[in-house]
């Protein structure tokens, strides 16, 4: 049995009153693809904030690559190869494909000892055509700005990007959301992608057929607790629909 | 997996999904070259109809025309240059023109104390263009800070300060028109590389012009006048910047989506500030050219060029939704703005008539960026400036 990449122990946020993560364990391995479900408001979202470092918890651990990781700032996340694309994706659409895989972290030439600095953008274009095809991803042009890109060809740039920049373990919000059904494909092909590449990638969906389609395991939450955590293919919609409505809680049955 | 599925993601080599269609091409390229269509269409009427209406006694396209059109553009496309930087980021800089005024008024009584002193001339301008730099500088990272640190719109936290350095420059001018400066730096502000002398005895001359009587004067072309290469100077380095700098690439990020600029770790504080810096350094390196070319500083002289500043850059294209616009577009919107205004003088139209034209053409250049951004699905955009 390999050992997790990331695992939560005990985890618990609370806002106020409101306890949104209530003492979740759970475990991520490396290659493989897993589903994190759950009702709006049910600490989908909390959780994932804690470990990308936009919220920190007050009880409980988390061990990234087997270390104690406490990321006061999402930039310390990233850091550590932890990357979360949100449905949003933070691409600069006014910008072409090779500007955004390395937004803030471009590459300069020098001249006059470092006095001049410049842009150095064939070694951008080169590196980023480079990822684009590890990835079996081809645009037309990767000089043109994204805005006249598909959802899912975005989609597939904040991949990229993350892919570039050494990402050991995915996040992805809702990756499908305001797609068209053959992009759903062509993005779910994506993720199947980045598990054979060695990339683990938790999933955070409404979409079920989503997650029956490229997950090897799931994780229900519900009201901020964890309420089952199984192998996708030993259940089926009906049964998670429940788990998610909360009418299905494996703490209770035990 | 076998069958359509396993080729799914080479499929995103499709096209955009939308198509781009060959109609859509022609009016978006129409969209990006209609200001130098506009332009050269502009000069071909005046080419006509400035000697018609004159019976032949005028041309538009004279040697000494064309350089009275740059020297013309060059406080505007100064404070344009800055403004594009700005409005490309998602903002607007409304205290450029009482900065000019500010600088102006510094830089004058900078020679004038230094040349006081006893130092050479060319010391003492040199000093004038720091002090007026410093002084504009300044304030413009004073706006940022506000804007950036304090996440005060721009809008307002410039519309302030330009109060402020408005009263501060009447302030620094005892309300009155800095004068008393030395002669010699009227030749800074006015002399200029080359001399044309047209007609018998004349000729092309380097730096400096021969002895001439005043009938030659008359005859005599000023090329390239030095307002005229500094700006060029000020052009060809913001070019540079916005095009093949971190700042610059840096600049469209922030204006085309904030969010993802924050996200991605670029320091966006410390680029807001920077921004409106720059915007305040040409603002105060037009008020500098200013007190070379008449010879005092004037409190007031910066004011009335704001709103023609930013006409030309949006004439330019620059989108005042950010993320968008270009160097050489402001330029181009700065020479549509001088030919405009130079051309109905020479057909003897009213001068007032030159701002009905102005706001037609800003509005239309706005109209056309707007279908533009229609025509490619652009997304709503962030913006910190309103």
């Amino acid at each position: 049995m390999t050992a997790p990449i990331l695992s939560i122990r005990n985890l618990t946020k609370r806002f106020g009153g409101l306890t949104a993560v209530n003492k979740v364990n759970w475990d991520v391995y490396p290659g493989e693809v897993v589903a994190l479900l759950g009702d709006n408001g049910a600490g989908k979202s909390t959780l994932i904030k804690c470990v990308s470092g936009v919220h920190q918890a007050e009880e409980g651990e988390i061990y990234f690559e087997g270390r104690l990781s406490e990321f006061a700032h999402p930039m310390d996340a990233r850091r550590r190869g932890i990357e979360t694309i949100y449905q949003d994706l933070a691409l600069a659409n006014n910008l072409d494909v090779g500007a955004n895989i390395f937004l803030g972290r471009e590459e300069k030439k020098l001249y006059f000892g470092g006095l001049i600095r410049t842009l150095d953008e064939q070694k951008m274009l080169r590196e980023a055509k480079a990822t684009l095809e590890s990835l079996e991803i081809h645009f037309p042009s990767l000089t043109q700005p994204i805005e006249n890109l598909s959802g899912g060809q975005r989609q597939a740039v904040a991949i990229a990007r993350a892919i570039y920049w050494d990402a050991r373990l995915m996040i992805m919000d809702e990756p499908t959301n305001n797609l068209g059904v053959p992009e759903q494909h062509k993005v779910l092909e994506l993720i199947r992608r980045l598990r054979d590449q060695g990339v683990p990638v938790i999933l955070i969906t409404h979409t079920l057929p989503d997650v029956f389609a490229v997950s090897d395991r799931l994780m229900v939450m519900h009201r901020g607790r964890k309420v089952t955590e199984k192998k996708t293919s030993e259940t089926d919609t009906q049964e998670l629909v429940q788990y998610m409505v909360g009418a299905l809680d494996d703490a209770k049955v035990q | 997996m076998a069958g359509p599925e396993s080729n799914a993601v080479a499929d995103l080599a499709v096209a955009p999904s939308s198509g781009v269609s060959a109609s859509r091409q022609f009016v978006l390229a129409l969209s990006r070259l209609w200001a130098w269509a506009f332009l050269a269409l502009m000069i071909l009427f005046f080419v006509i109809s400035v000697p018609i209406l004159n019976n032949g006694t005028v041309n538009f396209l004279t040697l000494r025309n064309s350089q009275n059109i740059l020297v013309a553009i060059t406080p505007v496309l100064l404070l344009g240059l800055g403004q594009t930087f700005v409005i490309i980021g998602a903002g607007i800089d409304l205290s450029v023109g009482w900065v000019m005024s500010l600088a102006s008024v510094i830089s004058a009584l900078a020679i004038r104390s230094a040349f006081n002193a006893g130092l050479p001339l060319f010391p003492s301008v040199i000093i004038g263009f720091l002090a007026a730099v410093a002084g504009a500088g300044f304030v413009g990272m004073i706006n940022g800070a506000i804007i950036a640190k304090l996440k005060v719109p721009a809008f307002i936290v410039t519309l302030g300060s330009s109060f402020i350095v408005r009263g501060v420059a009447l302030l620094m001018s005892e309300n009155t028109t800095v004068i008393g400066l030395p002669d010699g730096i009227r030749q800074y502000g006015n002399e200029s590389l080359f001399y044309f002398i047209r007609g018998e005895g004349g000729g092309l001359y380097f730096l400096a012009p021969p002895e001439l009587t005043g009938e030659m004067l008359r005859r005599m072309d000023r090329i390239l006048p030095y307002p005229v290469i500094l700006t060029a100077i000020v052009v060809a380095i913001a070019m540079f910047v916005l095009r093949k700098t971190q700042f610059g690439r840096h600049t469209y990020a922030i204006g085309g989506n904030l969010e993802a600029a924050l996200r991605t770790g670029i320091p966006v504080d410390r680029r807001i500030i920077s921004l409106y810096a720059l915007s305040a350094v040409t603002a105060g390196i037009a008020g500098f050219l200013s007190t070379l070319r008449f010879t005092a500083g004037s409190a007031v002289i910066g004011d009335p060029l704001l709103l023609s500043s930013i006409a030309a850059v949006i004439i330019g294209g620059v989108s005042l939704f950010g993320g968008a616009g270009t160097i050489v577009g402001t330029v181009i919107g700065a020479l549509i703005i001088a030919v405009l205004t130079t051309g109905l003088v020479m057909l003897n139209v009213q001068s007032f008539w030159q701002f009905i034209v102005v706001g037609t053409v800003v509005i239309v250049a706005v109209l056309i960026d707007q279908s533009r951004g229609l025509l490619v699905g652009r997304r709503a955009r962030s913006r910190h400036a309103m």
